[in-house]
């Protein structure tokens, strides 16, 4: 499984993180929609805004900045930060590409193009290419079993992949070098 | 082809935006309720529909709506649950893409009826353009008067709101959905309480699938009595069934409950066959049900055709059946090895496990463990008995029933695919390549027993 | 009052409660009857919400109730579930919920490192106890066990996460007895982990009670003066006067050394009250309390058990051969 470790005290770890304003106007748009004191509930949604903002990562500062503007106890943010999948809580290259590996797209083929995509790439599953371009991450089932096999990249599903169609996409991507997060629109 | 009640306009242009939606029908079940009926009489429609939790449990929906406590004062809350995780199931997020308002129109009038004044819709986070496609018809929906305050000057005030996850399977579990709901993390709860008593902040709560939500639009609009007629016995109405895996038409298909499983997987209106070579198993309703050979997909162990609905599929019980689950269809060809795809489904929930209680916590990953081994050729013959009584201690011994889900896959695998696994045994060279069953299918008994 | 029987014994309790403490009443009521109580890891009276974690407290509820007496189709945990009137409860009559309990049990083992030789907590270990009387004969986990590094959280709790079974208790503590929790559950399924936030001191007047309600030796207190065997101390109960906390605590002592001060534990492991960390810490001295008299212990446990069955036990769990030397020595000691 995809090692969960403790986030990074080092130099990266301690960068420091604060919100953009139009940022934060979402974070409180988002808290307004819970009843009173419930703004907890925004958590997970602002967590998503401030990886975003972090790189495509969860720094301590991150973290820490989320729980000041939630008014909860750093170690609240923590907990919920490393329980779920798409938080990362070490950087990440430019473009994190979630390739699912679940069943129904293994019966489609998916071991070949995860496969491909490590070779291609010279990284394992969770690893990062040396240029910092690419994070591959092998995640479970993401409802698009019928087009399989498939990745996520950001917020977009690149589906019923081929090793060809692997190919032109990774092209695309390193000519593009822009990066994509689960909150583009 | 049966009726279709949810994709009746799934390809008709404009559906998407509400003026599509609403030129084609959309938004009467609203008007119907809001206008004409008590809340009691929404709820009685749906019983009546003989309507079951599309979400994989299978529980009537209008007894479970009849459960929800309604304390004086206390707010109550309707909480769609479109985490879809389970592998195999697509269909909440094919039917939120392309209809996005029969969703909510199924919430506003679902509300009216259990009295809630907001819901949630809780979309897993990687589907986070589906919630934006959602935010968009919510706003369309609110400009138009169908949410916001005295909703058709009924009196009846309602908001919607979309919630997005991070990647968890556990957070479609209800209990683990409403804890992730209140920004924690997402570890069922202990039950009782159940959420109907307390469940979003404390306050009694409805969880229901997307799916079971769009039902109740067709429901209402044309009464229980009328959906009730599709089907058969306690299988009433229509199902999406998302169907992978090796078949020559992967998608999402809406069918009458009580197809026969043979036109389903065989027919070119559904799945069309197998993708070129024999079809050998078939996971019908998710990874959580047991896996079955493909002869016992088509006929139950007594000899009568399946049909796909709730009983038939799970007839013969766990040594012959299987369930409908959440419709998360997925089939395999001979290529396919039982064994390697036990790993994976195991992997999968060991992954996935929350953590909180010891069974299945430990019990997972070591039955991963075990398999990997397996697969690749290392294991031994008492690892399939080694692995037998892992599974039968962590079912029926957790918290929540993810540990159950984690257990049957492997029972059933082991169950019907024991050979299988014995070769493994057996011929461990052979296993080595990783496609050892596309070049030499499996064959039972035959080149077993001879070699 | 609903009536239950527990593996035939009847008892009446008052509406609401558990399977657990109903059995716990029998056991009180009659010593003999004691074996009718499931173990419990992670249920701990005074801590709301706890329980149903471990599992290890599983039962079969043959009989609903009076009203409904419908089997209940899966084991529950007593600790969590209510009784109804005529609830028929088998725990240790039922040799199929028994095999249960076994599996439980070797999963709460299979990552445990079985460092009891060095482990501040042997002797009083409710996982040994556990071990002991619902183990395997034998481990059949072969994969190697997850491993982390013992961390200090302050100045005074060491973790060793090693030996951790994830009961919860420790974070409840902090949730309901101090004011602001520092420390949690990170990560998930078989990877979480207990965690402060990036090693963050968990330091507030009540924080030290983590370490009397952990079952196993994960938390365990940093200023007990010299690693000394549980056994080989002499605890009595003594009381001070605090602002803080009742001030009712034992105090561990070797001659007149007090090594370690801790809450006083009823016969089913759980503390009376909950003492502070000023007491707990720093009145290390036989002069700062009034001392009552020796400390009954009453606990079905190794050190009750006035023999230690530590080389047994580990045959029984197939881990590598303690300290031979070490035993030894231990043996020489108790003998005496
Ligand atoms: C581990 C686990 C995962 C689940 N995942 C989902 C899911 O992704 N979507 C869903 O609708 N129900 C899921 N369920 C079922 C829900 O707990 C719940 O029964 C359902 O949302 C109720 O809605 P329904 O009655 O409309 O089916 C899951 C259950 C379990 C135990
Ligand atoms: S069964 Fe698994 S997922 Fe469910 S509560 Fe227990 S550990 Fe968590
Ligand atoms: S550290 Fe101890 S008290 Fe805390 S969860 Fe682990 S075993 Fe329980
Ligand atoms: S298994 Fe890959 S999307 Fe479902
Ligand atoms: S004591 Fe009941 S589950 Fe742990």
């Amino acid at each position: 499984m995809s090692a969960r470790t403790r986030p990074i005290t080092t130099t990266e770890g301690t960068r420091p993180f604060a919100f953009s304003e139009a940022a934060l106007a979402e974070c409180r748009a988002l808290m307004a929609r819970y009843p009173e004191g419930r703004s907890k509930s925004a958590l997970i949604p602002i967590l998503h805004i401030a990886q975003a903002e972090n790189d495509g990562w969860l720094s301590v500062n991150a973290m820490d900045a989320v729980a000041g503007v939630l008014g909860l106890q750093r170690i609240e943010v923590y907990e919920v930060a490393s329980f779920y999948s798409m938080f990362n809580l070490h950087p990440v290259g430019t473009y994190v590409l979630d390739v699912c590996r679940t069943t129904p797209c293994m019966l489609r083929g998916s071991d070949d193009v995860i496969a491909h995509l490590e070779r291609k790439l010279g990284v394992h599953c969770g690893g990062t290419t040396a240029d910092g371009m690419f994070t591959l991450k092998g995640v479970e089932c993401l409802g698009s079993c019928g087009t399989a096999p498939m990745l996520q990249c950001g917020a977009h599903y690149h589906e019923d992949l081929t090793i060809e169609r692997a190919d032109a996409l990774i092209d695309e991507l390193r000519a593009r070098n822009s990066r994509t997060n689960y909150t583009d629109r | 082809m049966g009726r279709q009640l949810l994709f009746e306009h799934i390809n008709t242009p404009g559906i998407r935006g509400l003026e599509g939606y609403r030129a084609n029908g959309g938004y009467r079940s609203v008007e119907k309720a809001l206008r004409t009926m008590s809340p009691e009489a929404v709820v009685e429609e749906v019983k009546a529909s003989g309507l079951r939790g599309r979400g994989g449990a299978g529980f009537p929906t209008g007894m479970k709506w009849s459960f929800l406590a309604k304390p004086p004062g206390v707010p109550r809350y309707l909480v769609v649950n479109a985490d879809e995780s389970e592998p195999g199931t697509f269909k909440d997020r094919y039917l939120m893409e392309r209809i996005p308002h029969i969703l909510i129109e199924g919430m506003i009038t679902s509300s009216f009826a259990l009295g809630a004044n907001t819901s949630y819709i809780y979309i897993r986070g990687e589907y986070f353009y589906v919630a934006r496609i959602l935010e968009q018809a919510i706003a369309e929906a609110r400009a138009a008067g169908w949410l916001g305050r005295n909703i058709l000057g009924s009196g009846f005030d309602h908001e919607i709101h979309v919630q997005v996850g991070a990647g968890a399977y556990i957070c479609g579990e209800e209990t683990a959905l409403l804890e992730s709901l209140e920004g924690k993390r997402g570890n069922p709860r202990i039950k009782p309480p159940f959420p109907a008593v307390k469940g979003l902040y404390g306050c009694p709560t409805v969880v229901n699938n997307v799916e079971t939500i769009a039902a109740v639009v067709p429901i209402v609009n044309d009464g229980g009595a009328e959906y009730a007629k599709i089907g058969v016995g306690r299988s009433t109405g229509t199902k999406l069934i998302s169907a992978g895996g090796n078949i020559k038409r992967p998608g999402v298909y809406e069918i009458e409950l009580g197809l026969s499983c043979d036109e389903f997987i065989n027919s070119d209106e559904y799945c069309g066959g197998v993708d070129g070579r024999a079809f050998k198993a078939v996971v019908p309703g998710g990874s959580s049900v047991p896996i079955v050979p493909y002869e016992l997909f088509l006929r139950t162990a007594a000899g009568e055709p399946r049909l796909m609905s709730y009983e038939s599929l799970a007839d013969g019980g766990f040594v012959s059946g299987t369930m409908l689950g959440s419709g998360g269809f997925y089939a395999y060809n001979d290529a396919q090895c039982i064994v390697r795809s036990t790993w994976n489904h195991t992997r999968f929930y060991h992954h996935e496990s929350c953590g909180q209680c010891s069974p299945c916590r430990e019990g997972t990953g070591w039955m991963e463990k075990v398999l990997e081994r397996l697969e690749h050729g290392e294991g031994r013959t008492e690892d399939i008995d080694l692995l037998w009584d892992i599974q039968r201690k962590i079912e029926g011994n957790t918290i929540c029933p993810l540990g159950d889900a984690a257990a049957w896959p492997v029972a059933s695998a082991i169950r019907h695919f024991r050979e299988e696994f014995e070769y493994h045994v057996r011929f461990p060279q052979k296993v080595k390549d990783p496609k050892h069953f596309a070049k030499e299918p499996f064959v039972r008994n035959a080149n077993f027993a001879t070699a | 009052m609903p009536k239950v029987t527990i593996d035939g014994i009847p008892i009446e309790v008052p509406e609401g409660t558990t399977i657990l403490q109903a059995a716990r009443m029998i056991g009180e009521r009659d010593k003999a009857h004691r074996h009718v109580v499931p173990p419990a890891m992670c249920y701990y009276t005074k801590l709301e919400t706890s329980g149903g974690y471990c599992r290890t407290c599983i039962v079969k509820v043959t009989k609903g109730s009076d009203k409904d007496p419908r089997p209940m189709p899966k084991p529950v945990a007593s600790c969590r579930t209510a009784v109804m009137d005529g609830m028929e409860v088998a725990n240790t009559t039922d040799p199929e919920l028994l095999e249960a309990r076994k599996g439980v049990v070797e999963f709460l083992l299979i990552n445990h490192p079985l460092d009891c030789p060095v482990c501040d907590q042997a002797g009083e270990c409710h996982l040994q106890d556990l071990s002991y009387e619902n183990g395997k004969a034998a481990s059949r986990y072969e994969f190697e066990r997850r491993t982390f590094e013992p961390v200090d959280i302050g100045d005074s709790i060491k973790l060793h996460m090693n030996r951790c079974i994830l009961c919860y208790r420790c974070v409840k503590v902090a949730d309901q007895l101090t004011d602001g929790r520092v420390h949690g559950v990170i990560n998930r399924g078989d990877v979480s982990e207990i965690s402060t936030y990036i090693s963050q001191a968990v330091e507030n007047d009540m924080s030290g009670n983590m370490i009397d309600v952990c079952p196993v030796g994960a938390l365990t207190d940093r200023t007990f003066r010299f690693s000394s065997r549980v056994w080989f101390t002499n605890p009595v109960d003594a009381h001070r006067e605090c602002g803080t906390c009742a001030g009712k605590a034992v105090l561990w002592l070797k001659g007149n050394e007090v090594l370690r001060v801790t809450g006083r534990k009823d016969q089913w492991g759980e503390v009376e009250d909950f003492i502070c960390n000023t007491c707990r810490f720093d009145k290390k001295d036989l002069n700062a309390w009034k001392v009552e008299g020796p400390r009954k212990i009453d606990r079905h446990s190794v050190i009750g058990q006035g023999h230690y069955m530590l080389q047994r036990k580990q045959q029984l769990l197939n881990a590598p051969a303690p300290n031979v030397p070490e035993i030894a020595k231990r043996k020489e000691l108790k003998d005496r």
